[in-house]
């Protein structure tokens, strides 16, 4: 079964990505049957239908916003943010808006090209869920890159795992 | 200057761990090209020509005499001896070996220094006046703020992965000594009416392939919400600035889009929802930082030390280097000294092991233990007594320190260039080098007088060739390297692009084509016009002129 890492910790999922190519119209809808991330044009497409669906996610491509989904938040479990390239970083962004801004407080996944040396930043940005590409890592790769979870003991800024800076936090000698 | 606590310490020591996993894995082939590189570029490591290139990051160009000395051993021991100043006021190296960069963060580390985001497309070394603290004409100390930034930008995780690299400079000074007006974000201290200290915010200058200069996004940030202010910033930048294309990835080029009062208006529309948030700054925090940067324990002096004037009038090269790089002091009977690194018999801004273990003991004996790197790739000693100058310049001199052209021709901005840099068109220190030749004449340069010569391998602009009174730029041309000439470009607070006058030119010919153009400015310069005076009121067609003759003229108005 597929591995991801949630809050903190490797546990399987089974929860499938459904990706259109581009013969699908969204509006075409065939979902498998579990847990599934449908792309936003689905959603946007069967809001109705699928709404309250149990195990029903809702992934966004880095172009997308996140501020598509603000007053769809209440009907979602979850919420994938996807990284074409690990290098392309709205997602950080996003992740920080649903967290922030709207309060979402369902499972923020993070999906794509996701590497565990961006471990650290993404949980700070409030991802829960962090799902490297099936056959990226090993079991055993998997578990030894927990560790780059914890990269930084004390940041300096505020973000969403830690809300206050640490000039709030800590009292500093001068 | 600022001492690491506990926190800071520990975020270098974790980042020395990470790196050295990170490099371990990439060597045992568990990492990419692809997946490491960003990793080792957010580490300031580049793979160049000959090796790779670590660029340490000097924050706001402030070093300690124990910093230097272990720059000076890293130099020796991994180096060939020799380390170079950017523009950034960073120190490069070129020669360390990638297995063994890991150790030399470590050693870093042990002096509280790092190469955290000296590259990548993340939020790099804040830039700052080299003389803040001590001028004369400054009104607020940019040192503590670009500290606070500096800590609030370090490993950012939203900011970590931005279109393009994104580069804040600030100044507190009547003069901008920063380059203010080029920078992703420039930040100009000021106080508002009821004498609160804020900031006024530039955004969207560059240079680069694309130059701008910079616009007013506010005339007033109050000081607690610089931080939100600028994140409100980034996170439009982040989320809007353009991915398909690296060379319109800078955000200025999302401003240009936009227009500054609809980038605006994304901002603020941003801010709304981070002001007074968690990152406002407290006045205990500001406070905490800023007692990092009191004035050192000052001897009461006379403003002017006799001893010190009658050096001068003994000895003719000792007055010709205060004249030029010893500057005023805001304490009476102290002076700002330059140690200049534009001796033309090495590379502008390169440094000897040895040379800066001498700057290292200069500052310890002369000047509070410390130094400063500047963007015009010199070093400085920001606090030496009048009455101790001569001993300093005797001994700057025996070590190739003391070369008196500060401000001259002679003292140019030059990337590394095609000898080391793999991004480079051209070479451009062979081309420093033979400029700095041609005029060698200490005479014929004062006759001169103040002039910035900046130039750079390619368009990405590292020596600042746009902002140059004379910019130079390298260009490919079928596999061949040619340089192109600019004027009129300006730094500080009239800053402006230079504008290319025509063909470019042969390696060979540079130092004629300088000549001629420093011709024309002898031939029609007013009593006491500096050359950028004379170019921006003369324009460019005397110089096309001087420089390629009529047939330039003519050709342009057939054209026309």
């Amino acid at each position: 079964m597929p591995k991801l890492i949630k809050n903190g910790h490797v546990v399987d999922d089974s929860a499938e990505i459904l990706v259109l190519d581009e013969t699908q119209a969204p509006e075409a809808l065939n979902l498998p049957e579990g847990a599934v991330f449908v792309p936003l044009a689905v959603w946007q497409a069967h809001k109705g239908v699928l709404s309250g669906r149990p195990g029903l996610g809702v992934w966004l491509d880095s172009h997308e916003s996140v501020d598509d989904l603000a007053t769809d938040l209440d009907s979602l479990q979850a919420i994938a943010l996807n990284f074409p390239k690990f290098t392309d970083g709205r997602a950080y962004s996003g992740a920080a808006l649903l967290r922030s801004r709207y309060g979402f407080k369902g499972e923020i996944r993070a999906i794509g090209d996701v590497l565990r040396d961006q471990f650290f930043f993404m949980q700070r940005c409030g991802f829960d869920a962090i799902q490297p590409k099936a056959g990226k890592y090993s079991d055993a790769q998997l578990a030894d890159a927990l560790a780059s979870l914890q990269d930084f003991s004390s940041p300096y800024q505020a973000a969403i795992d830690q809300p206050e800076p640490l000039f709030r936090r800590a009292a500093r000698a001068a | 200057m600022y001492r690491y606590d506990s926190y800071d310490q520990k975020i270098v020591d974790e980042r020395v761990a990470q790196f050295r996993d990170q490099t371990r894995r990439y060597l045992a082939g568990e990492l990419t090209e692809d997946e490491f590189r960003p990793l080792r570029l957010q580490n300031g490591l580049y793979i160049q020509r000959h090796a790779p290139m670590l660029r340490v990051a000097v924050p706001y160009g402030l070093l300690s005499s124990r910093q230097v000395r272990t720059l000076a051993h890293i130099a020796r021991t991994h180096d060939k001896g020799y380390a170079h100043i950017t523009t950034r006021q960073n120190f490069q190296f070129n020669w360390p070996e990638l297995k063994v960069v890991p150790e030399i963060l470590a050693e870093l580390a042990q002096v509280e220094m790092h190469a955290i985001q000296t590259s990548g497309a993340c939020i790099r070394n804040i830039t700052s006046d080299p003389f803040a603290g001590v001028a004369g004409d400054e009104y607020i100390d940019p040192r503590p703020w670009c500290e606070v930034l500096r800590q609030w930008s370090t490993f950012h995780p939203e900011f970590a992965f931005l279109p393009r690299k994104f580069k804040m400079a600030v100044n507190g000074a009547h003069q901008d000594r920063a380059v203010i007006q080029c920078h992703d974000i420039g930040l100009e201290l000021k106080r508002d009416a009821a004498g609160e200290i804020g900031f006024r915010v530039l955004v969207g200058g560059g240079l680069g392939r694309t130059p701008i200069i910079g616009e007013e996004i506010t005339d007033f940030v109050p000081w607690q919400h610089i931080i939100t202010y600028c994140e409100a910033i980034l996170r439009v930048y982040n989320r809007y600035g353009r991915r398909d294309n690296l060379y319109k990835a800078r955000i200025k080029i999302l401003v240009k889009a936009l227009g500054i009062a609809e980038f605006k208006r994304q901002v603020e529309e941003e801010w709304v929802f981070g002001k007074n948030g968690p990152n406002t700054l407290t006045e205990a925090e500001v406070a905490r930082v800023a007692a990092h940067f009191t004035s050192p324990a000052y001897a009461q002096l006379p403003g002017d030390d006799a001893g010190y004037a009658e050096q001068r009038d003994a000895n003719p090269a000792f007055a010709a280097w205060a004249k030029r790089n010893v500057l005023a002091h805001k304490v009476p009977g102290y002076a700002v000294v330059v140690l200049s690194l534009k001796d033309p018999k090495r590379a502008p801004g390169d440094i000897t092991d040895a040379q800066l273990d001498l700057a290292a003991d200069l500052a310890d004996t002369y000047s509070f233990g410390e130094i400063r790197a500047t963007h015009e790739q010199n070093l400085v000693l920001a606090d030496v007594r009048q009455s101790d100058l001569f001993a300093v310049w005797e001994k700057a001199r025996a070590a190739g320190l003391a070369t008196p052209t500060f401000g001259l021709l002679n003292d140019m901005i030059c990337c590394p260039g095609g000898d080391f840099c793999a991004l480079a068109n051209a070479k451009s220190i062979p081309i420093a080098n033979a400029i700095q030749e041609r005029f060698e004449d200490l005479d014929y340069l004062y006759d001169i007088g103040d002039l910035e010569l900046n130039i750079s391998g390619c368009m990405n602009s590292c020596g600042h060739h746009h902002v140059g009174h004379i910019g130079i730029l390298g260009v490919d041309k079928n596999g061949s390297e040619w340089y192109q000439v600019s004027l009129g470009g300006s730094q500080g607070n009239n800053t402006s692009i230079g504008k290319v006058i025509g063909r470019s030119f042969a390696a060979a010919e540079m130092p004629d084509v300088i000549s001629k153009v420093i011709d024309v400015y002898r031939a029609q310069r007013q009593e006491g016009e500096r050359f950028i005076e004379t170019v921006r009121r003369i324009g460019l067609d005397p110089f096309k002129i001087g420089v390629y003759g009529d047939a330039a003229i003519i050709e342009r108005k057939q054209n026309a």
